[in-house]
């Protein structure tokens, strides 16, 4: 028995006995190179494609240059000046402000009610969860060619509805703000899933005895939910917040396929794409673009550190 | 703790239960099945004023239509070349870097967790620009590689298995050392082996990722030989139109594209969605 018991303690200390004898440098030096071994790969690739694009974007915003031209000529501030002055700041942003201010409100209050019934003690919420979900992980270019033929004017299912209510179908794709509306009901269609389920854990995770005191003090269902329930889930709330306003600036797929010449629809993402790869090839131009784009994410993010970093741990 | 804002009235429950959710499941499931619907009918029951909802017959002609228009199969292959390669080394350099951060004595870590952190919010539409000026200087236009290669760093699946790999009790990292172990062994019969679940997670995400990723592949090829499925889907597209007859074709092209996807989802969501919602749960 004592044998055991002075048996035990020993391999911690031949374990850590390496980190103080002279050995350390040769060890840490073997360590050294395989960290690199292992890491580097991965950290040049990082380095490269992700890092390096930030600082050539910013140098790229300086250049009046043609994409595939050979020779660029410097023009200073010039790029931001001309999208600062022209109707392209008021329409971009004004198009960015819009789509991200209605599929974040919509998809987070819609995400919140299809939580709450997923949340109901009825056989089925298993599968209605993975469901909900599902549209989520499916590719953005089939989807958007889904609800294309279901809003298309002509032969949509939505036109035969509309039809039916003596109602004619709406110019979908031609009217700007008809475009919009269209492309945000998908976004939200295809995002919701994601508010549903993150709110369905935050609702999951609430405090049993708490919910169960409001209910025998006799608040009722709607008072459990506004003065209870609601005020607890503000850190699901503020991490949705970020996570969707991030996502919404950066939707690509659905506004590509369905308004490939970004009538109505041109946020900043979309208008730097068309700038670079559209008709005019004004590389300068987009990189500038991009660069407030950047800028805008960075200040959300920065947000979003500010606030949660004390409840969120990275490390 | 669930049932605390129904055990009041378990009738009213279910009757406030299930419609919700019945309808929450029929708002995502319609559309797809009008899509799949739509696929089998002829071009005449759809371009018509008198919808019918099932096809007055198994009409495949759609299909073939689709995969002929365009080289689907060439699509097909470009995809599963593109999603199997690069999802093969993301997975494998996010697990070595991984294990590099957690495991590994290394003077400047933290200053590396935080450069990762900073290559986790750069979305890739920023980047697209500076890439493709530098991998079509590459010569990488129109070639799998350049589809491939600017993908493969992952910050991501770094992270989310950093966050893993810390979890792990010291202990038996620790009786590996004292047989000699190497890291290499260590990894691949210790940390790898129990943290299955979390590197199916990271593989599973980066795969559907992968598999729909679009507007990197749409910029960089443009030639049919090379171009995956969501880009041969906007090819099919220009060359069906947006609309009439033409539909029937993209809607069977979108069930090519979606259909796989859906399927892997149905046999192992609960990864997918772990993986997807990472984040949320830490507070």
């Amino acid at each position: 028995m004592t044998k055991l018991d002075l048996d035990r303690p020993q391999p911690a200390v031949v374990a850590r006995a390496p980190r103080t004898r002279p050995r350390w440098s040769l060890r840490s030096r073997r360590d050294f190179l395989v960290f690199l071994a292992m890491a580097l790969p991965n950290l040049a690739l990082i380095a490269v494609f992700t890092h390096r694009p930030l600082l050539a974007n910013l140098q790229y915003s300086t250049l009046d240059w043609t994409l595939g031209a050979s020779t660029a000529r410097v023009v200073g501030l010039a790029n931001y000046v001309d999208f600062f002055t022209s109707d392209d700041a008021p329409r971009v942003l004004g198009t960015t402000a819009a789509f991200t201010l209605f599929t974040v409100g919509l998809s987070m209050v819609l995400g919140l009610l299809v939580a709450l019934a997923l949340n109901s003690k009825v056989r089925g919420t298993t599968f209605a969860r993975s469901a909900v979900f599902a549209p989520y992980v499916l590719s953005g270019v089939g989807v958007g060619l889904v609800w294309m033929f279901i809003f298309d004017p002509g032969y949509g299912v939505l036109a035969w509805v509309l039809r039916g209510l003596g109602q004619s179908s709406p110019q979908w794709f031609n009217d700007p703000q008809l475009a919009l509306t269209m492309v945000t009901i998908v976004y939200v269609w295809k995002n919701l899933g994601y508010c549903a389920v993150v709110y369905l854990a935050g609702l999951q995770s609430l405090p049993g005895d708490v919910m169960e005191a409001a209910e025998l003090d006799g608040a009722g269902s709607a008072r459990r939910f506004w003065s209870i329930a609601l005020p607890l889930l503000s850190p699901t709330t503020f991490f949705l917040l970020i996570t969707t306003i991030l996502s919404s600036l950066q939707a690509f797929d659905l506004i590509r396929i369905m308004t490939p010449l970004g009538t109505g629809t041109s946020t900043l993402i979309y208008e730097a794409y068309l700038q670079a790869f559209g008709a005019y090839n004004r590389a300068g131009y987009s990189a500038a673009i991009s660069v407030i784009l950047f800028a805008i994410l960075l200040i959300v993010t920065v947000v979003q550190i500010r606030f949660v970093e004390r409840k969120v741990h990275y490390s | 703790m669930r049932s605390a804002f129904s055990r009041s009235n378990l009738v009213k429950t279910l009757a406030g239960g299930y419609v919700p959710l019945v309808l929450a499941t029929l708002i995502v499931f319609l559309p797809l099945a009008w899509m799949a619907l739509s696929s089998f009918k002829t071009p005449g029951e759809i371009v018509t004023t008198d919808l019918r909802i099932l096809p007055q017959q198994l009409y495949t002609q759609n299909y073939a239509e689709a995969t002929t228009t365009v080289p689907f199969g060439r699509f097909f292959l470009n995809s599963a070349i593109v999603t199997f390669v690069g999802s093969a080394i993301k997975v494998a350099l996010a697990i070595l870097t991984a294990y590099a951060l957690v495991f590994v004595r290394f003077p400047f870590k933290n200053a590396i967790f935080v450069l990762i952190l900073v290559a986790l919010m750069v979305p890739p539409q920023v980047a697209i620009l500076p890439n493709y000026v530098l991998i079509a200087g590459m010569g990488g236009k129109n070639t799998l590689w350049g589809i491939i290669l600017p993908g493969l760093g992952t910050a991501f699946g770094t992270f989310l298995l950093r966050q893993h790999f810390k979890t792990l009790p010291a202990s038996i990292l620790e009786a590996a050392e004292l047989d000699g172990a190497g890291h290499w062994r260590r990894l691949w019969r210790i940390v790898a082996p129990v943290s299955l679940p979390s590197i199916a997670t990271v593989a599973l995400v980066t795969i559907v990722n992968e598999w729909n990723d679009y507007i990197w592949p749409l910029i960089i090829t443009d030639r049919p030989e090379t171009m995956t499925l969501p880009v041969g889907l906007t090819l099919l597209q220009n060359s069906e139109g947006n609309t009439g007859s033409g539909w029937g074709i993209l809607m069977a092209g979108a069930v090519l594209v979606i259909l796989p996807v859906l399927v892997v989802f149905a046999m192992l969501q609960r990864y997918i969605v772990a993986g997807l919602t990472q984040g949320s749960v830490s507070n």
